[in-house]
């Protein structure tokens, strides 16, 4: 299963693509289950990079247990969160994201 | 302290205004991703995990107050309360939104700063021995002249788009504090036999993933000569160096592949067609750019004898911080401080915004004013009153800043790993969180004495783990964090490159190895004398192989 994240062209903010739009947190992230969606989500990154809308565009392997979508790798974990020496920067800061741990 | 001149603020003026209207085009859609690229690294600006990053020069990591008021000022109101300093001797931000970038550069031009060559393959951030005009060991400041290569390199035609980036840096002692040994060219300033002053010139020392230790091709070079030569490394380099493969682009594997010999026949070829052309410096150039480092005046303050006798009998912590940060000033009434950014548990580098402040107000009121950032990621307060030792110790302590363990287990120098960095393959922050922990206390660590332990999270070694007496590298290896140790590096007068001890340690046992090892190092040391590295320089990796990985031997 894949998500489409990447960075926000203005301010470098940590996006994904959920609900036809970039969200700031990854919880709700449209998740490609085959192929075909993961073409759809390479096609919408690719216009919204070419629009100037985001940068450093990719695909990224993810889980979802219970609804919950959990990035694979370390890196896109880290990228989700924030820093794991400083709980009070990054996303895991939010209200939003405390209320959902 | 270098104070720009009119040709200098012009300069950077005009470089705020170009690229403060190239990340308006940005952001308007009227240039690419592909196109802005290079020019926001031109400038410093990179794309990490979580946001953009600013890197900002702090040239031979010397700042006066003014300068880390306004870094603290940027922390504040741009990014997210805190900076990191580097081991290029500079500083970056790790939250700016490319928005406010322009702006920021404003501010840093307003005090004569800027982010130019902070990235690219150009000539970096010249770095200079962080004690440089208060050693009593030197022979003179080495800052003059990585002044001049630094306006000799700024936007050089000819050298802004090299093979691959290009370091520089600059030491006036014997003992070198500034590791030229692992730079593209590593200076080291001293006297011929006539009393002249000129350099010891290495050439192909980096690390990275091809760690190499810089070969001398040059045991005096007069100072008059220094951009001469220079340009005939250079351009032998950039003539010569690879472009086909990254990863063999510096010219480390230039001078491997070529051989020293042949190197420096051709570097003395190409400087004999330019040494006696414009590049000679003339005596008066040199003198002028002195002129701007000259000391503060050091009035005598013999009661400082007296103040620091009375203030160690009142205070032991005192006491500690004295043996272990200050050291020894050409002035016998002065002393240089080590800040240590480094507390029990902390990020390495990290500084708020509000520690920032403070630092400066210190440096205005004890430290005429003047300021270093050390390669080791530290602050420096180069010229302090021995009489006022104390006070600037209190000073620290109301902010958190008085760890007294400069060069001890806990002095790590850490690059951001992937907590930050989109290269990294593995955290290294936490792994020196929870080493600083398991070292915690001071007097343990003063028992092994002088040990430094570098991180990188990955193999660019930006944590320059290779001359650590300790490295530690942190990979990725089936989708977990894997670290791998060396020992017996050293980035000294010195150098040398540690060697693998064996099979890495997962994030859960990095420590206990770590531990392990300098157990196995305190129980065969000669005596208290024998520093880590010496003791390793003497048995070799034998006996620490045996207490890491003995028990797995017998099992297997």
């Amino acid at each position: 299963m894949k998500v489409l994240t990447a960075n926000r062209l203005t301010d470098g903010e940590a996006v994904w693509y959920a609900n036809g739009g970039w969200a700031e947190i990854i919880d709700n992230a449209d998740v490609a289950h085959d192929k075909a969606a993961e073409d759809r989500l390479e096609a919408i990154g690719a216009t919204a990079y070419a629009n100037n809308e985001v940068v450093d565009v990719n695909l990224i392997d993810v889980t979802v247990a219970n609804g919950v979508v959990e990035p694979v790798r370390l890196r896109e974990k880290i990228r989700a969160a924030g820093p794991t020496n400083r709980n009070d920067l990054g996303k895991q800061a939010r209200p939003e994201a405390a209320r959902a741990a | 302290m270098y104070r720009y001149d009119e040709f200098d603020h012009d300069f950077v003026q005009a470089r705020v205004a170009e690229f403060s209207d190239q990340v308006t085009r940005r952001l308007a859609g009227e240039i690419t991703e592909d196109q802005f690229r290079p020019l926001r690294l031109m400038n410093g600006v990179y794309l990490q995990l979580h946001a953009y990053m600013l890197r900002i020069a702090v040239p031979y990591g010397t700042l006066n107050s003014k300068q880390l008021r306004m870094l603290g000022h940027i922390a504040r109101k741009y990014d997210k309360g805190y900076g990191h300093f580097t081991t290029r001797q500079n500083i970056q931000f790790n939250w700016p939104a490319l928005s406010d970038i322009p702006a920021i550069l404003a501010d840093l031009a307003s005090v004569e700063m800027h982010a130019i060559q902070t990235s690219g393959n150009c000539i970096r951030n010249v770095t200079a021995d962080h004690f440089a005009g208060a050693a009593a060991d030197e022979v003179a400041d080495p800052r003059p002249y990585a002044e001049i290569l630094r306006q000799w390199s700024s936007v050089h035609p000819e050298f802004s788009f090299l093979p691959r980036k290009f370091k520089i840096a600059v030491t006036g002692a014997e003992r070198d504090r500034a590791a030229i040994q692992t730079h593209d060219i590593g200076l080291h300033l001293k006297k011929n036999a006539a009393g002249e002053l000129g350099f010891a010139v290495y050439v192909g020392g980096g690390q990275g993933r091809t760690p190499m230790i810089a070969k001398k091709i040059r045991d005096f070079l007069p100072e008059a000569d220094l951009l001469s030569y220079c340009t005939a490394i250079l351009r032998v380099y950039n003539l010569y160096g690879r472009r086909d493969n990254k990863y063999k682009a510096r010219i480390k594997i230039l001078v491997h592949e070529t051989g020293v010999e042949e190197i420096t026949r051709q570097v003395e070829a190409e400087w004999q067609e330019l040494k006696d052309a414009d590049l000679k410096l003339p005596e008066a150039d040199i003198r002028a750019i002195d002129a701007y480092f000259a000391p503060p005046a050091l009035t005598d303050r013999p009661e400082g004898d007296e103040a620091v006798k009375l203030a160690r009998l009142d205070s032991k912590s005192f006491s500690e911080w004295l043996d272990q940060n200050v050291v020894t000033h050409r002035h016998p009434d002065y002393a240089a401080v080590t800040i240590s950014l480094k507390g029990i548990g902390e990020a390495p580098g990290d500084a708020s915004d509000s520690q920032m402040e403070a630092v400066a107000d210190a440096a205005e009121k004890y430290a005429f004013d003047e300021l270093r950032v050390s390669h080791e990621q530290n602050l420096i307060l180069p010229h302090v009153a021995r009489a006022d030792l104390k006070a600037v110790y209190d000073a620290l302590v109301d902010i958190g800043l008085a760890t007294a363990n400069s060069n001890l287990i806990s002095d790590i120098i850490s690059c951001p790993g992937l907590d930050y960095c989109a290269l990294a393959t593995a955290r290294s922050i936490p792994v020196a969180q929870e080493i600083s922990l398991r070292f915690a206390s001071l007097e343990r660590q003063r028992e092994i004495g002088e040990l430094k332990l570098k991180i990188s999270g990955c193999i660019n070694a930006c944590g320059h783990h290779h001359v650590g007496h300790i490295g530690i590298l942190g990979v990725e290896k089936k989708g977990a964090e894997l670290y791998q140790v060396t020992l017996g590096g050293s980035a000294d007068e010195n150098t040398s490159v540690g060697e693998i001890i064996g099979r890495g340690f997962s994030s859960a046992e990095i420590t206990d190895a770590i531990e392990q090892i300098v157990e196995t190092y305190l129980g065969l040391r000669l005596d208290r004398n024998e520093k880590f590295i010496d003791a390793y320089r003497r048995v070799g990796p034998a006996p620490f192989k045996e207490a890491l990985y003995a028990g797995e031997a017998k099992a297997a």
